[in-house]
Formats: C-alpha cells, sequence, structure tokens
C-alpha cells in the first residue's frame, strides 16, 4: 500500500497538490517544478483536460511523475470518454502502475477551447467509482470477467459551496457507499461554510477524508473571474475585498490561504492544494498554516 | 406516435409501497394505441391494484395526455378524486407523465417505458421531452426527466458546477438536478435522491417496436377514433 492510501485510511492528514499538465507536448517544466515542491506533498493530483481545454492527457502526466517517484492521483473525466474509453484507460492506469484515481463528471464542453465537440457523459462520476469498484473485484461494468483486476484506489469531489448544499450531501452519501475512500472539495475561502457542511456530512454518516481545496487567489480580477466563470467556484466578496485593499497581493493571497487552512483543519483530514501556475509558493503555504510535512513524515513518504 | 410498453408488475409495484391509495390515469392516444394505458389496461391496472390491497380513488382515460392545456380542464373536474389519493399511476409516456406531473400536486408514477417516439414530441411540445431511454427514471426524479433537464444527462444528482439552482453551461439555465430537488422536496420525496441509478442501456435507445406493432403505427389512433364514432 502507498504512502497516500495508509496515511487516507488511517485518516492521517494528507496534502496533495494539484498538476495541471499543459497545453502541448513540452512538459519538462512542469515535472521539474513539480519535482521541487515534492518533498512537502504526499501526492499529485494532476487534472483531466481542466476546463474542457485540449491538453497532454492526465494518464501519460501521472505515470511521468510516478517516474520520478511521486505518487499522484489520476484524474478521470467523464466528458470525453464512454464507457468502453473510461475502463480501458482505468486497465491502462492500473498496468502503468498508478493507482489512485479520481472519478469526476467533468466541465461541460462548451466551457472550453473547443466548443464544438460532443459531450460524452455516458457516465456519470457515481457510475464510474462504481465501474472501479467492478474493475476492482475483476469484473467489467458488464460483468465480464478480466484477466487480472485492478488495484485502484478511487476518490471524488465534493462542492461544500453549493446551494442547497443537500443534494450534494447525498450525493456524497452516494459515492461513499460506491467505494470513494476520500474526497476532495473545490476552492474554499468560507471556513463557517465549509464546516456546516462537514457537519451535515458526517450527520449522514459519511466518514471519508476530506481533503479542503485551496486555491490562492493571484488577483482580485482573477476572484472575480472564477465567480463568473469556474463551474463550482465562489469567493466572497469581503474576500476579493481584502485583496484589492492589500498593497501586497501575494503576501494577502497567501494569507487568506493560510486563514482557511487553519481555520478549516480541525473539520477535515487534509489539503488539496491547486496553486494554478504558484507552485513556488506551496512551500510557503504549507509555512504559514504550520502544515509543512515534520522531516520524520517526509522519509515515509 | 410516441410507442410505449408496460414496465413489468414487479417494478410498478415498487414504486407504490410508500402509498395506499391511488389514481389511474391512462392515455387514449398513443398509449392506447400502443397497447399500453388505453381503457383496457387502465381496468386491469385498477384490477391487479385493488387485489394487492390499493385503494384506487378513480380512474379516467384521456386522450393525448401530453395535452398540458386541455389535460388542466380534464383533471380540474375529478381533482377531488385525484387530490384524495397519495398518488397517480400514469400508464403512459415519458411526456404524459411530466405534463401530469406540472399540473397535480401529487407524486406521479410512470407505469411505462417509452421506447420510440416516431418524430412526434406530443400534443404540447414545451418544456416537457422524452429521450426514449426505454427505461423510464421518471419514478426516481420526480417526473421530471434527469436525461434532458440536465445539460450533462447525468442519472445520479447535480455535477456540482451550477451557481444558485444555474447550471454552469449557459447563464439562465437553470439547474436540471435543481429542478428535481425541489420538485422530490415538494412532493415530499427526497428519500428518492439516495437511489442510484445504473448506466443507461444504449441498445434500448429509441428501439423499433415489434413488428406486429409497426404494422399498426401509422393508423392505430386513426383507427381507434372512427371506430368510436361509429
Amino acid at each position: 500500500m502507498s504512502n497516500f492510501q495508509e496515511r487516507i485510511l488511517e485518516s492521517e492528514p494528507v496534502i496533495t497538490c494539484e498538476a495541471g499538465p499543459p497545453k502541448g507536448t513540452d512538459i519538462d517544466d512542469l515535472l521539474e517544478e513539480l519535482d521541487e515542491i515534492a518533498e512537502f506533498v504526499n501526492a499529485f493530483n494532476v487534472t483531466d483536460q481542466q476546463s474542457s481545454v485540449m491538453r497532454v492527457g492526465s494518464l501519460a502526466v501521472s505515470h511521468r511523475i510516478e517516474k520520478l517517484g511521486h505518487e499522484t492521483v489520476y484524474q478521470l473525466t467523464c466528458r470525453d470518454r464512454n464507457r468502453i474509453a473510461l475502463q480501458s484507460d482505468l486497465l491502462s492506469a492500473n498496468v502503468l502502475g498508478i493507482k489512485n484515481v479520481l472519478a469526476l463528471t467533468g466541465d461541460y464542453t462548451t466551457l472550453g477551447d473547443h466548443p464544438h465537440a460532443k459531450p460524452v457523459f455516458d457516465l456519470d462520476s457515481p457510475q464510474l467509482l462504481a465501474a472501479i469498484r467492478d474493475l476492482n473485484q475483476g469484473k467489467d461494468i458488464g460483468g465480464n470477467e478480466l484477466e487480472g483486476a485492478t488495484e485502484l484506489f478511487p476518490g471524488a469531489a465534493v462542492n461544500p459551496g453549493a446551494d442547497p448544499v443537500e443534494p450534494q450531501v447525498h450525493k456524497a452519501k452516494m459515492k461513499a457507499d460506491l467505494g470513494a475512500k476520500f474526497f476532495q472539495s473545490q476552492a474554499v475561502y468560507d471556513p463557517p461554510l465549509f464546516k456546516d457542511f462537514m457537519e451535515k456530512l458526517r450527520k449522514a454518516g459519511v466518514e471519508v477524508p476530506v481533503l479542503v481545496g485551496i486555491l490562492p487567489l493571484k488577483s482580485a480580477g482573477m476572484a472575480r473571474f472564477m465567480n463568473e466563470n469556474i463551474a463550482g467556484a465562489y469567493v466572497p466578496t469581503e474576500v476579493i475585498e481584502e485583496l484589492e485593499s492589500s498593497s501586497n497581493t501575494v503576501k494577502k493571497s497567501l494569507e487568506i490561504c493560510s486563514r482557511v487552512i487553519d481555520k478549516t483543519g480541525e473539520f477535515c483530514e487534509g489539503l488539496h492544494l491547486m496553486p494554478m501556475g504558484w507552485e513556488e509558493h506551496v512551500p510557503e503555504i504549507l509555512e504559514m498554516s504550520g502544515q509543512a510535512l515534520s522531516g520524520r513524515d517526509r522519509e515515509n513518504r | 406516435m410516441i410507442y410505449s410498453e408496460q414496465k413489468p408488475w414487479e417494478e410498478i409495484a415498487s414504486y407504490l409501497s410508500e402509498d395506499e391509495s391511488l389514481f389511474v390515469l391512462g392515455c387514449g392516444g398513443c398509449a392506447a394505441a400502443s397497447g399500453s394505458g388505453g381503457e383496457e389496461q387502465v381496468e386491469e391496472l385498477t384490477r391487479k391494484l385493488t387485489h394487492e390491497g390499493w385503494t384506487v380513488t378513480g380512474s379516467k382515460v384521456i386522450d393525448f395526455l401530453c395535452n398540458k392545456g386541455l389535460v388542466g380542464i380534464r383533471l380540474a373536474r375529478i381533482s377531488d378524486k385525484i387530490e384524495s389519493a397519495d398518488s397517480i399511476l400514469g400508464a403512459c409516456c415519458g411526456i404524459g407523465i411530466q405534463a401530469v406531473g406540472k399540473i397535480v400536486d401529487n407524486q406521479v408514477h410512470p407505469a411505462n417505458d417509452t421506447v420510440s417516439m416516431g418524430h412526434f414530441h406530443g400534443a404540447w411540445p414545451s418544456e416537457e421531452t422524452c429521450e426514449r431511454c426505454g427505461e423510464c427514471l421518471l419514478e426516481y426524479t420526480g417526473g421530471l426527466c434527469p436525461l434532458t433537464v440536465c445539460t450533462k444527462g447525468l442519472l445520479n444528482g447535480a455535477c456540482g458546477g451550477s451557481d444558485e439552482g444555474e447550471c454552469e453551461v449557459e447563464p439562465g439555465r437553470p439547474c436540471g438536478w435543481d429542478l428535481i430537488y425541489n420538485r422530490l422536496k415538494d412532493i415530499d420525496r427526497l428519500d428518492l435522491l439516495t437511489t442510484y441509478n445504473d448506466p443507461k442501456p444504449r441498445e434500448k435507445y429509441e428501439k423499433e417496436p415489434e413488428m406486429d406493432q409497426r404494422h399498426s403505427l401509422f393508423w392505430a389512433i386513426e383507427a381507434e377514433e372512427v371506430e368510436e364514432s361509429e
């Protein structure tokens, strides 16, 4: 069992960091950046053509990161592949030694750079989790026997900011029942809202570890853009004003992250960082919030 | 015309476990011609329900349950019988179930699976649409079809991309699962949100009706009407 999986199963704090594959074949810069911050995180979470923008695939990039000796969470969305391709890619991931998978629905096609593309959505995220469960048991979703089962460790997403939030709680319960071993949340800026969500989740009997989503805001403009254009993202007005009134945006942004980490830490089991180009600031965010892995944890990674 | 088939009795009965009394609605249009929702089938359903211990407060076959304008008027005349029932069992296509759901406050259970549309989308085509998936899910979603009302056609809840009830895809478009959630809340069936729906069997989509049915498809409604008028 990997370090990430062991920590999740024992509900020990976990830190994952998002890795966004580039649009093109030049991935060396990305690999270099990730290598530099690898000691601070337990796994890199590799996005699957994020925001429906066509990019190099999460499977290939996850594989290259694993080859550097770093654990990955391979993201897989239902937007671009039917059930045959999804299951095949899951088998491929297993063959490449990738074990952690994040099962996602995916943004709609029209949000990206190929708005004319045909959206697939043959399966939804709970059905993808059910497929992973079946493949782990040596069968495909049609009940056909596999020559060699997968050993995948599935996770899923939750959106604490959804309004109303009750349907999200129901869906999280369904995902947990279908075998999700961990949840990562959308970016959080409102700790009381997150606390309320976590309480509802636990009350519904969902005990799966949750990693709170942390996304540093590069500017007030970015926050406004996110509110208007990014599905599932919401930055409260107070936070935008706080950024706007600060003379040092970087410092303020990292402060906001560290504050959210501090105030949500006791309600969840870890962090999911989405640096979006600010990989260099990852150690600082963790340092400021007292979340940097101890030397012993690093050795155990 | 829209061809629909009656679901297996066990499946219909499983929908009704929470209810003691029912009103049975049939459709004298396509469902009657399909042999899945005319007088004969409504009588048979009523007999079975009564035999199995349900109270049937009444039944009615209305020509074209998809015709929202007229159906509202027809149902208003029998509102006491409808309101006194815990829920309604509709022997019709998916559009009929959705249309009746817009008019009444009760839950409307689908007794049929819609198999083929024959390029006809109901007599009052507006928001109610059917993907003729051959395995009707309207029971679990408060009479709103997740395949058509959700942009992504998700079967197991919202994707998390909506904002204040608005779909991520275009401003002003409501999140389909938000509508489903609100409807389930209104009919006090939020428990149905926990139902996991399996992936759709695509081979059932727009399946051709059996040969003997196909033979009569185009003429069935006319033939019925001619017979009635004679």
